[in-house]
This record gives structure tokens, C-alpha cells and sequence, in this order.
């Protein structure tokens, strides 16, 4: 090799040596004994708006940022609510029809309105950020720029200038109206404009003023919304129509938190837009980050907010937590880690390889993986293989708090209707779904097989055999078994296809399948679904579709049977009953009922029972409901997806916690074990260089030494 | 030559509108503007209304390609296709559906993508070459067999499975790189290595072979007879003679593909987390979004006819038979 050849060998292996003793380090610059802690996400978010933001990948930065009223606390279960920036979780005052006080245990058809009023704790101020900065006369540095001045600003941290205010209650009342804004497409202003007092009213409004005038900014302060009202600096007040106890869980989501009107006049600027400084991806909030780095194509940084008021970790918690370690910080001031870096990371393979490289704190567990990471015991318990446990890696689980289900469209002539033949065909297909064998061979045991619409750990579910679905299973020895095939083709008979054949016209049953799932591992499952409906003699035929197809179906009803899950909004009964509810059928209303289902019954114990505290007698209508929706079997409960993540031993104070979205503030990371473990994990091999080199040297030699040969040659 | 040019651009203005209005088409079959609004508003709680106001806000509530509602030229102008493709004609690509702006995302990503793209064809094009003029040097011998044998397994094998080694082999088993991801100046270069030596190694194949072929042409002509009977070296012949010749195909070929490198590469990107063209490509795909999948078929487009007009320009600067009329 050249001398060249050498300096240049050297010069790469010393740049990709950089600071750090691993050469694969994807953090070059991070110091490394600081509080930071690396994850990913594998698709950017679409919105950062606290108005827009619904989905889980959006909310896992919306919920450090901003902050509502409420929070879910870390450890208790069940999921219990405590307050955030307010003095106390707020009780409602119901008001009759001519506004006299109801007591509280008043029934909820003579209850006209609910009253909330929520008081905020004083001395809440915002991130630091150019929207507040003033100049020495008070007035606002940056609410009068022209496009020539935005022109040189590309990021936030352009502007040299930043300020804070206080918090106010106003800023809670503006974001209720931002909801109704239609420029923004909240994804809950159609459910909210039916609860909160003249919402609806106010979107009519400001969409007839963006009508009239299209380019001009929205002044919400000039449009008062009689649900939603400043009482003091420091305590607004919110209406809702009726009875409804489960807005309380609404004022826990980045919905209901508070947006600043100066951050709006600031984006609302020329030239902010065309450089992506908008508020739906530059969020100004109170909580214990911000966004420091906002590159969603690359990566997302939280610092922590100098500005924010201070919460301490919770001292309650259960044995369990104490014994898992989990009130080791409890009194210690929060935020516990100081940034928090996420990296884009689309596919799998380089995530688990760079958490098991030490440079992800905490991962899920891929199909790809599972066998590698997790093994199951005599006894069907999860627990981790050596090689994890070798590299103190420790497995969290978790049951989701949600469901996935076959529906049958209840329109269709042959599954739907509430006569007995199809309910008894019903019963007989949810029995021969063997859900445990699917739980077994497509999700690694990741899911606890259905027995009805709720999931565990929301009021209304009962453990054990007490709450199996009687038409599906039996208690056999204490365990909850599936009913034998013999039962199903019993229910088959008797719903008038013996054998799986019209006892009228001796035509095989047929049964339609639409589903949006394609590719190798859902051709395996549709499959199995197949093989479950030939053990009855009944033919399934699979409709493959794409997602607007599908949607498109299921919204005119022109589907048999389809597979469809649902997420929990929020720990109460009602945000799954509600999938059942007449009123909210697809057909026709465009709810979220896609089986359209309808029983009278049903509906009115909904309707009893979604206005009900939670108690003994909220239970009893409960248990009825799950009785007639179990028997009328329009969906075959399927399961409870179970969630499986790993963390590393330096990851402290991680409890799995569905509800809440803030958890970020809990965590606790030692960064000085860290280091030590990447470097010893990642020391560079270094004799595949050495070896690529020697073979490269003799692929040339023997060329080389043709060639002077040939040269030598004489003609 | 001026006048040439100038053709071809005006030429490229019709092609231009038949592209648009051939995606605009082939996306309106498979999406309707409510299958659009439904996917932005996720699966939850979409009412009607929220689909009307959604449509209303981002121009989609307009009849597709004709609005019999309206007088005139309005007919055609006041139409989703018009209201959203006569900016583009000015490089104004407007915001896609999540509100970022196309075009301050376009500006953003060409680095990275190019940070890949270039370093790939020039060091894939040396390596190619180099290989090919081995070959040649040695052609009708075993090494030269071999040598194709080798091309043709390289290139039976898929571009995946080079990825998915380089990644396991490089960055995990042996823990000379990092494994994914991208940082700008010269942090970045020990992200780019690898994505590199792979996409180099993966091209070998296809790449070696061809210019083998025309090396191998051009190894048999009169004027390379002539340069041996002048008592040139083999090495003199195949550099100064069969290279400069056999080079006027490459350029023409690499030239044509030299403003696409802006593009990026859809796999490579992905799985390398290079926050590049390709990247926002497969993903305004998979998110439905219609402004975004317009602008990047236009930009492509647009970006393949300039890249046909520098073709056509390097053929008359490198082969003086050529001339542009």
C-alpha cells in the first residue's frame, strides 16, 4: 500500500473513531455521562397541534409539551385521575332546565347541564419561546414581521430573542375554541360540538367568517362561546350539555390544553408557513419539555423546560411498585431526565440491532425477534431467553386497553338480524374462531382471548371464570375452556344449516370475508380463518380489498363479516359499549356501530348506564348488557392485544401505563452504566478489515503479475 | 444549439401536462377526495361534517376535471385538477396534506439524497470500470470468466439482501459503523459508508458487465489495431484509447441519470433512515397524499427531460459527428 494509501486509511478509521471508543455510535456528538435518553419512532407525525394531534405517535410529543388539566396517575391502578396545572380534579354542578342546582346523585334525564369549574394553580409559565419576547417598552418583538424578515428564519432558535408568560385560564378557553376552528380539523370537534354548550354554534360561525373572508386570521377572542368561559385570571368554566361523566377524561388529553394567542399571532406571520414554522409542528407549551429539535425526517430532541413549575414523583404506589423499584425516586423533583432524543427508524432490523447495541434505551419486539427475546415457561409465562437476561434486559408486558373482533354486519340476510337462527349461527362461527390457537400461532401468546367488549383493567371487566362469555366457553376445573366443535355444530343445526348445509335447499353455506390485510403473513391467517370455518363444513370466502374499499364497505354495509379493533380513548365502559349503540350505527348515521348492530335492550341500558357512576350498580346494568350483547353475538370477541417491550437495566421507573401519555418525566436513566455496557459491546472487529485487505491484495497480485507477463511477451 | 434547446423545454410543457393529468388520473381512480379526508382524519370519530370541512379546507370539495356549475373558463379553472396543477408549472408545489410545505421539503431533502446518490455513481462508477477493464484486459481467460460469473451472481442477488448483510455484518457483527441514520457535515460521513459500499457493491454486477460489453466493442475496432501495430502497451491501449471511446455511451448513460440522483432511492433510504427524496416519496404513497405523490412525479419528470437534453448536449461536446439542429 502507498504511503497516500496509508494516510488515507488512517484519516477514515480516526473520522469514523470520532470522539468515541465505539465506531458505531449513531450519537457522535452526545456527551456520554449525560441524562439523555434515545428512542425512535418509526413514522413521523403528521401533526404536533394539540387540537389535531390524535395518534399515538403524535401524542408521544404533544404529551411532554403540552398540558391539560389532568393526568392519569403514574402507578395507581386502575387508572386513576389527578390533577396537572389545577388546584383539584373538578366535580360537576348540574343544573336543571332553569339553571337550579341538582344534586349530585340527581337522575340524568332532569339534569339540563353539567358545570365544570376548573381552577388553575398560579405561577405556571410557558416555554421559553420568540412568541412572548418584548422589547424594553413592553411591546412584542416578533408580532410584526414582514416576509423579508421571516425570510432569514428557518428554525425557532433563529430568533434571538425569547420570553414566557404565565399561564391563564384564557389560554385553556382559546384552545376550546381553536377545536371549533375550521382550519384545523380537530378530529373531536364533531363529538365535542355535542357535548360542550354552543361548540357547534361557534364552528357554524367561524366557518361562515373563513367563507367570507377567506384570507384573513381567525380572532377567536371576537367569537364568545357560551361553553367555555374565563372566570378569574385563573379558573374558567365549561358547560356541557346533559350529563356526561366521561368528559372528565377528555380534560387529561393535549385536546384541552392550553394554547397561548401569541404563538398563533406569531405563526400567523408572511413567510412563517413556507418555512414550516406553524404551530402544528413548532408547539408552545408548559410542560416539562420542548422541543428543542423539530426534524421529524431525521430526528426529535426534548430538552427540558427551564420554565416549568415543578411536579415531584408519586410517593403512592402499590407493593409491587415498591418492590419493583418504582418508588426509589418518590418525592424527587421531575423532570428526571434532562433530554430526550427520537430517532426515525422505519424498519426493524436497525432498531432491535441498535438497542441491542446499547443505543435505544427501551424496544418493542418485532415478529422478526420474538424468538430471540422472549421464551415461554412450563407454565405459559413469558420470560426472556439467556442471551437478553445476559445483557440485564428486563420485559415489561402489558394488556392494552383494546379489543379486536370479527363483526358480522347485522343488515346482511344471512349472519345479521336478531332473529334466534342467526343469533344461533352466530354463536356457532365464535365458537368455532378458536381464538387461543391464533393467540399461539400468529402473536407469540401476545393477547388474552375476548369474553366480551371490555378489555382488563376498565370498570365492568371480571376476572376469571366469574366473567367468561357463557356461549363461547365453559368453566372446566377452574379454567375458562372454548366449547367443544360438537357445540357449534349443534347451534349450526339448529340455526338451519346441519352440516353447513340449508336444511331447505341443501346449498353449502357461504360465508364473505372483507379485509384490507395482503401480503405472506395475512394469506397464513386467512388461511387459519378458513381451516376454523371447515371444521363446520362452511365455506369462507376471502374479499381482499384496500383501506378505502374496505372503509367504503363497511360504511354501506355491504360487507358479511370483517375484523376490526378499537383503542380506548379513556379507562370508562361506555368508550366500548358504544360500538354497539343503535344510534351510532355506520349505515346510515356514519358512527362508529360497523356491525350496526340494534338491539332496543341494549340501547337502553346504554343509555342507563354511560350517565352511571362507577358502583355496584353500574356493574349490574353492565353485566346485563355483556349478557345480551353475548348471546346477539354480533362481533366473535377475538382478544386483548398484550403489549411486550424490553428495556435496558440503566432504564429506570418504566411501568406500563395505557391511559397516560406524559410518562417521559417519570423515567430515569444511570448514563454512566450505559456507556460502560455500549463499549463493551461495541468494541470494533477489526480482522475483517485486515482480511478484505489481504484478499484484495491477492485478487491484484495474480493480475498484476499477468500483466507484466504479457508486456513482457514478445509478438 | 440555442435553439434546440429551447424546443426540447417547450416540448417538455405538453409532456409535462399529460404526466400530471396521467397521475392525477391514475390516483383519482384508486382514491376519492373522502377516501383522502377519511385517511388524515384517522379512524376515529370522522363525522360527515368533518369530512366536508376538511375537503373545503384543503381544495378538494371542487368537481375533479369539469365543474358544470360554473361559467367559462371557469369550468375548467375552479377544479381540483386546475387549482392544483397550474402552480406547479412555476415550481410552486403548494403543502401536502399535513400541512408542510412541498417545496421547503423538497430543498431540504436533496442533501441527504444526494449525500448517497453522488458518492454511489461516482466510486460505483470507478469500481465499474475498473472492473470491466480487468475483465477486458484478460478477456477469452479464465479470470475473465470468472469475472462474469461473478457479475451475474452479483446481480441475480437482491438489492435487499446486500442491505440487510452489509447492515449485519458491518454494523452489528463487527461494529465498524453505525448501523442507520444521518447527520450533516463531516459527522455524516460515517453514516453514509455504508449505505455506500453497499449500493457500490450491489451495482457491480449490472454495472461491470455492461461496460464490459462495450469496452469488448470497442477493443475490436480498426484504430486499436492500429495503436498495438504502433507498439502501444495493452495498458496504453486499453486507457488512452478504448477508454476515451468506449467512455462516450457512459457519459451518455450517466449524464441522462445525473439530475434523478436528486430522487433518491426508495430501499436504501429506508432502511438506512437517510432523510432523503425517496423516503418522502414511499411515504406520501403509503399516506395517500396527493400533493405530495403529484409534486415528486412532476419533479421526476421534469428532472428525467433535462436530463434527456444534457444527454443529447454531451453526445455533440464528446462526438464531434453529432450536431444539435
Amino acid at each position: 500500500m502507498t504511503r497516500t494509501g496509508i494516510l488515507l486509511l488512517g484519516l477514515g478509521l480516526s473520522l469514523l473513531a470520532g470522539c468515541s471508543d465505539s465506531w458505531n455510535n449513531p450519537y457522535p456528538d452526545s456527551p456520554s455521562d449525560a441524562s439523555v435518553l434515545y428512542s425512535a419512532f418509526s413514522e413521523r407525525p403528521k401533526h404536533l397541534d394539540p387540537a389535531r394531534s390524535y395518534s399515538s405517535n403524535e401524542v408521544e410529543f404533544t404529551g411532554q409539551i403540552y398540558e391539560p388539566p389532568l393526568q392519569y396517575h403514574f402507578l395507581k391502578r386502575p387508572y386513576t385521575l389527578i390533577p396537572l396545572t389545577v388546584e383539584a380534579v373538578p366535580t360537576p354542578r348540574y343544573l336543571d332546565a332553569s339553571g337550579n342546582v341538582l344534586p349530585a346523585d340527581a337522575p340524568a334525564s332532569a339534569i339540563a347541564e353539567s358545570v365544570y369549574d376548573i381552577r388553575i394553580r398560579p405561577g405556571i409559565r410557558y416555554q421559553p419561546h420568540p412568541a412572548f419576547a418584548r422589547d424594553a417598552a413592553g411591546r412584542y418583538r416578533y408580532h410584526a414581521l414582514d416576509a423579508a424578515a421571516t425570510a432569514r428564519k428557518s428554525r425557532i432558535g433563529d430568533f434571538e430573542h425569547t420570553g414566557t408568560r404565565e399561564l391563564v385560564a384564557a389560554d385553556y378557553v382559546y384552545q376550546i375554541k381553536r377545536l371549533a376552528n375550521p382550519r384545523l380539523s380537530s378530529p373531536i370537534f364533531g363529538l365535542m360540538s355535542e357535548h360542550i354548550v354552543g361548540l357547534k354554534e361557534l364552528g357554524a360561525q367561524l366557518e361562515k367568517a373563513v367563507r367570507d373572508n377567506p384570507d384573513a386570521a381567525l380572532k377567536l377572542d371576537d367569537f364568545p362561546l357560551a361553553g367555555a368561559e374565563v372566570v378569574d385570571r385563573h379558573t374558567y368554566r365549561i358547560r356541557i350539555k346533559g350529563k356526561y361523566p366521561q368528559f372528565i377524561y377528555w380534560l387529561a388529553m393535549p385536546f384541552f390544553a392550553p394554547v397561548p394567542w401569541e404563538a398563533e399571532v406569531f405563526y400567523a406571520q408572511p413567510g412563517m408557513a413556507d418555512r414550516n414554522l406553524t404551530l402544528d409542528w413548532q408547539p408552545v407549551g408548559t410542560g416539562p419539555y420542548y422541543l428543542a429539535e423539530n426534524d421529524p425526517n431525521r430526528r426529535m430532541v426534548l430538552k427540558k423546560n427551564p420554565h416549568f413549575h415543578g411536579e415531584s414523583y408519586p410517593v403512592e404506589g402499590s407493593d409491587e411498585d415498591r418492590e419493583a423499584g418504582l418508588l426509589a425516586d418518590a418525592g424527587k423533583p421531575l423532570p428526571l431526565v434532562d433530554e430526550a432524543v427520537f430517532s426515525l427508524e422505519k424498519e426493524t432490523i436497525p432498531y432491535w440491532s441498535k438497542f441491542l447495541q446499547g443505543y435505544y434505551d427501551s424496544s418493542g419486539i418485532s415478529s422478526d425477534s420474538f424468538d430471540q427475546a422472549v421464551q415461554f415457561s412450563a407454565g405459559g409465562d413469558p420470560q426472556l431467553t439467556d442471551s437478553m437476561r445476559e445483557k440485564d434486559i428486563h420485559l415489561i408486558t402489558a394488556v392494552a386497553a383494546s379489543l379486536w373482533y370479527v363483526g358480522f354486519n347485522m343488515l346482511d340476510p344471512v349472519v345479521g338480524g336478531l332473529g334466534e337462527d342467526r343469533r344461533k349461527l352466530r354463536q356457532a362461527l365464535s365458537i368455532a374462531f378458536d381464538y387461543d390457537e391464533f393467540i399461539s400461532i400468529f402473536l407469540n401468546g401476545r393477547g388474552i382471548p375476548a369474553q366480551g367488549p371490555i378489555p382488563p383493567g376498565l370498570f365492568g371487566y371480571v376476572e376469571g371464570v366469574g366473567g367468561l362469555n357463557p356461549y363461547v366457553y365453559e368453566a372446566r376445573n377452574g379454567r375458562i375452556v372454548r366449547r367443544p366443535i360438537d357445540a357449534a355444530k349443534k347451534l349450526l343445526a339448529e340455526a338451519g344449516y346441519p352440516n353447513g348445509r340449508n336444511a331447505k335447499t341443501g346449498e353449502p353455506l357461504v360465508l364473505y370475508f372483507d379485509t384490507m390485510a395482503s401480503g405472506p403473513d395475512a394469506k397464513s391467517r386467512l388461511d387459519w380463518m378458513k381451516k376454523q370455518l371447515d371444521k363446520l363444513n362452511v365455506q369462507l370466502v376471502v374479499r381482499g380489498t384496500d383501506y378505502n374499499r374496505f372503509q367504503d364497505k363497511i360504511r354501506k354495509g355491504n360487507a358479511q363479516l370483517f375484523e376490526w379493533g378499537w383503542n380506548a380513548d379513556y379507562p370508562d365502559p361506555e368508550n366500548f359499549f358504544f360500538l354497539l349503540y343503535g344510534p351510532h350505527k355506520k349505515v346510515g348515521t356514519g358512527g362508529e356501530n360497523a356491525a350496526n348492530y340494534d338491539n332496543p335492550e341494549f340501547n337502553r341500558l346504554f343509555e342507563r348506564m354511560k350517565d352511571m357512576d362507577n358502583g355496584p350498580a353500574r356493574q349490574q346494568v353492565i353485566d346485563e348488557m355483556l349478557e345480551i350483547v353475548r348471546r346477539d353475538a354480533p362481533w366473535i370477541f377475538a382478544y386483548y392485544p398484550k403489549s411486550f417491550g424490553l428495556r435496558h437495566g440503566w432504564v429506570h421507573n418504566v411501568k406500563p401505563n395505557l391511559m397516560a401519555n406524559n410518562t417521559l418525566k417519570y423515567r430515569r436513566i444511570d448514563p454512566v452504566l450505559r456507556e460502560a455496557r455500549r463499549d463493551d459491546w461495541n468494541k470494533p472487529v477489526l480482522w475483517p478489515i485486515v482480511l478484505m485487505l489481504i484478499t484484495l491484495v491477492a485478487v491484484i497480485a495474480p493480475a498484476v503479475i499477468a500483466w507484466r507477463r504479457h508486456e513482457r511477451k514478445t509478438a | 444549439m440555442f435553439a434546440y434547446i429551447l424546443r426540447r423545454l417547450l416540448y417538455a410543457v405538453p409532456i409535462l401536462i399529460g404526466v400530471n393529468l396521467l397521475t392525477f388520473a391514475l390516483f383519482f381512480v384508486v382514491n376519492t377526495p373522502d377516501d383522502m379526508a377519511r385517511l388524515q382524519l384517522g379512524a376515529k370519530h370522522v363525522t360527515p361534517e368533518a369530512i366536508e370541512r376538511w375537503k373545503a379546507e384543503h381544495g378538494y370539495d371542487k368537481p375533479l376535471l369539469l365543474n358544470p356549475a360554473a361559467e367559462g373558463t371557469a369550468q375548467f379553472t375552479d377544479t381540483i385538477f386546475f387549482q392544483h396543477s397550474a402552480a406547479m408549472f412555476a415550481f410552486e408545489f403548494g403543502k401536502g396534506d399535513d400541512g408542510r410545505d412541498i417545496g421547503n421539503e423538497i430543498r431540504t431533502r436533496m442533501g441527504p439524497s444526494l449525500a448517497i446518490a453522488l458518492p454511489v455513481l461516482v466510486v460505483g462508477l470507478m469500481v465499474n470500470i475498473s472492473f470491466a477493464l480487468l475483465m477486458v484486459f484478460f478477456r477469452a481467460t479464465y479470470l475473465d470468466l470468472w469475472g462474469v460469473v461473478l457479475c451475474v451472481v452479483l446481480m441475480s442477488i437482491s438489492g435487499l439482501f446486500y442491505i440487510i448483510a452489509g447492515q449485519y455484518f458491518i454494523a452489528k457483527l463487527w461494529n465498524l459503523l453505525p448501523i442507520s441514520g444521518f447527520a450533516g457535515g463531516i459527522d455524516g460521513l460515517r453514516f453514509i459508508l455504508l449505505p455506500v459500499l453497499v449500493s457500490v457493491v450491489a451495482g457491480i454486477g449490472s454495472g461491470a458487465r455492461w461496460y464490459r460489453t462495450i469496452f469488448l466493442e470497442e477493443i475490436g475496432k480498426d484504430y486499436v489495431r492500429t495503436a498495438r501495430a504502433k507498439g502501444l502497451s495493452e495498458v496504453r491501449v486499453l486507457f488512452r484509447h478504448v477508454l476515451k471511446n468506449g467512455m462516450i455511451p457512459i457519459l451518455t448513460g450517466v449524464v441522462v441519470v445525473l439530475p434523478l440522483l436528486f430522487m433518491g432511492s426508495l430501499i436504501t433510504e429506508s432502511f438506512f433512515g437517510i432523510p432523503g427524496l425517496g423516503s418522502y416519496t414511499i411515504d406520501a404513497i403509503q399516506a395517500q397524499d396527493f400533493a405530495v405523490v403529484r409534486a415528486m412525479v412532476f419533479l421526476g419528470s421534469f428532472l428525467y427531460i433535462i436530463g434527456l437534453i444534457l444527454t443529447d448536449i454531451s453526445y455533440s461536446w464528446v462526438d464531434p459527428r453529432v450536431r444539435l439542429q
